[in-house]
């Protein structure tokens, strides 16, 4: 294991990250103030309570998961898409490094920048409302799983893409309906019957359930369940990287 | 001693089914500085990445300092610089920072001083807190060679250096090459500007198609090769060639004043004397008389069209 290569790749990418510092702390910030403002204060005047947690700190796992799984995607997808894109990937190909290497400096970068937003975003939801957190391991433990796992599919995206378009797309298209759909804002037992079992065709589901909690100790799918569920999600992604690895798909010519 | 660097039969076929490379077997001794020459789309660059990693070989071997770049990559890949044909380069970034992350992924300890020693003898030093974006083509190919050197390689491949840079800055890559040479660092160049194979290698090599036609030292290419031309001024001005010179083949100059005659050195006999005499015989009296060797441009396009023939 070339571990300076790991720790120069993982420093390298942080470098980017704390020179738009700034800005990674403003947006989320900004956006996690905004979805107070408009669910908390619009929605929640009219729902105060969900199963005995006020609505206000009902949504702040989801709020949190939301911005999670998006930046870990789009962190990892572009980090490793834009030196395919400059041309710089040649460095990454000719280094005595093999894959492995590569995919954790990385996937591990873009994990630590979701989760340093994850937890920006906690600390301004408790400005806006009381929180006590039940199970406080289990919730670091589920933000990190999500951070590498969702990293991880976001690193596959960025290899797979050939273009900025198709770098978009699938974020765009699959992964923000899931997590809107995946019960941020409300909680599944408020659905009607038949679209409470269609929900829970969707992964996101299952992760938001888990880390809710962590918070609340209350959730809409057993605990177990959920942790297989991000364990599952996670060896998939795994899996897949795996398979990139062994055939060289969309590196080396 | 085994030679540094040993490519055997190597051949590429990219994904489409074009064949880039043909089977190239070529050894390079340490210390050497090897200059590949051909036209573009000869199949340098892809034998250079083939080296190097960046493609995979379809067939044949390679081997770096004795370990073969596929079993044994780490190893064989530490002892290599690459300096790429395109300026690649992230222009965010910091030129130190850029030169310290090569060192990194190659596997080495950080080490201040070196990188500055580097960038010093690239005349970057003053440069390292610059983003990349600010530099000119010049020094950004600079930067691709601190990069190359930060993690001491053994063997450095330069994809050409020189191509779309001005004469003063193609002077300034030829003195950094000869003083990296001078500290023992094996450099295989790509070119196809002949002169500067000619100004800077110690032997060459003529690449097309795919085929590496012939490696020489250069100076036996030269002279194996080499045409030479005699030009004869003359007192009085002709207005043709005699018809008792015909079998001579020879040019007339500008106004008439002038007659050249091309041989080959690697002839026994050159024809020069009976040239001469023949002249006397036609009554025309010379002036002067100049001999030019031929450049390895065009031993180069001999070569090309022989190949294709
Ligand atoms: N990734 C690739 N896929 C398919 N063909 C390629 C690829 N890269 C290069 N080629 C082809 O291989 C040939 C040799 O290219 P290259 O090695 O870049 O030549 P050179 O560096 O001598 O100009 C060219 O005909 C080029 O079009
Ligand atoms: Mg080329």
């Amino acid at each position: 294991m070339n571990f300076r290569a790991v720790w120069a790749i993982y420093r390298y990418e942080m470098t980017r990250f704390f020179r738009t510092l700034m800005q990674s702390f403003i947006s989320p910030v900004i956006s996690t103030s905004l979805y107070f403002v408009v669910f908390g204060t619009a929605i929640g005047s009219r729902i105060q309570e969900v199963e005995g947690v006020s609505y206000g700190a009902f949504i702040v796992p989801g709020l949190i998961m939301l911005s999670v799984i998006m930046q870990s995607i789009s962190n990892a997808s572009f980090g490793i898409y834009f030196p395919k894109f400059i041309g710089t990937i040649y460095e990454l190909l000719s280094a005595p490094i093999n894959f492995l290497e590569i995919v954790i400096g990385y996937v591990g970068a873009a994990a630590t920048k979701s989760l340093f937003i994850g937890l920006v975003i906690l600390g301004t939801a408790s400005l806006f409302v009381d929180l006590t957190i039940a199970h406080p391991f289990a919730m670091i433990a589920f933000l990190v799983l999500t951070c590498v796992s969702f990293a991880l599919m976001g690193f596959i995206i960025g290899i797979w893409a050939g273009n900025f378009e198709q770098l978009q797309l699938v974020p765009l298209l699959i992964v923000t309906p899931l997590v809107f759909l995946g019960g941020s804002f409300y909680s599944i037992s408020m659905l009607p019957d038949i679209w409470q079992t269609i929900t829970l065709f969707n992964p996101v589901v299952y992760l938001i359930s888990g880390f809710r909690w962590a918070f609340f100790d209350m959730a809409d799918v057993p605990i177990g369940i959920s942790l297989l569920a991000i364990a599952a999600f996670t060896g998939l992604c795994l899996a897949i990287v795996w398979l990139i690895f062994r055939t060289g798909w969309r590196i080396r010519a | 001693m085994a030679p540094i660097l040993r490519i055997t039969d190597l051949k590429k076929t990219y994904d489409g089914g074009f064949e880039a490379l043909k089977g190239v077997s070529l050894d390079i001794e340490e210390g050497e500085i090897l200059a590949l020459l051909g036209p573009n789309g000869a199949g340098k660059t892809t034998l250079i990445s083939t080296v190097c990693g960046i493609t995979v070989p379809t067939s044949g071997t390679v081997t770096v300092g004795g370990h073969d770049i596929i079993t044994d990559y780490r190893a064989a890949r530490s002892q290599i610089g690459l300096v790429p044909q395109e300026i690649n380069l992230e222009p965010f970034e910091k030129v130190w920072n850029t030169v310290r992350l090569t060192r990194g992924m190659f596997g080495k300890k950080r080490d201040d001083a070196l990188l500055e020693d580097i960038l010093r003898r690239l005349s970057l030093w003053d440069k390292k807190d610059t983003r990349i974006k600010e530099l000119s083509g010049g020094m950004k190919r600079r930067v691709l060679i601190a990069k190359a050197l930060s993690h001491e390689p053994r063997v450095l491949f330069l994809d050409e250096p020189t191509a779309g840079v001005d004469v003063e800055l193609r002077k300034d890559m030829w003195e950094i090459v000869a003083e990296l040479k001078k500290q023992g660092v094996t450099i295989i160049l790509t070119t196809h500007y002949i002169e500067e194979a000619e100004a800077i290698s110690d032997r060459v090599g003529v690449i097309n198609g795919g085929q590496l036609l012939l490696v020489e030292e250069k100076k036996a290419l030269m002279e194996r090769m080499g045409q030479k031309q005699l030009t004869i001024e003359l007192r009085e001005p002709l207005s043709a060639v005699p018809e008792a010179l015909a079998e001579f083949d020879l040019e007339l100059g500008e106004e008439g004043q002038t007659l050249t005659y091309s041989y080959d050195t690697r002839k026994e006999r050159t024809g020069i004397t009976t040239l001469l005499s023949a002249l006397s015989d036609n009554g025309i009296v010379l002036r002067d008389l100049v001999t030019r060797q031929s450049s390895l441009e065009e031993i180069f396009v001999g070569l090309v069209k022989e190949g294709a023939a």
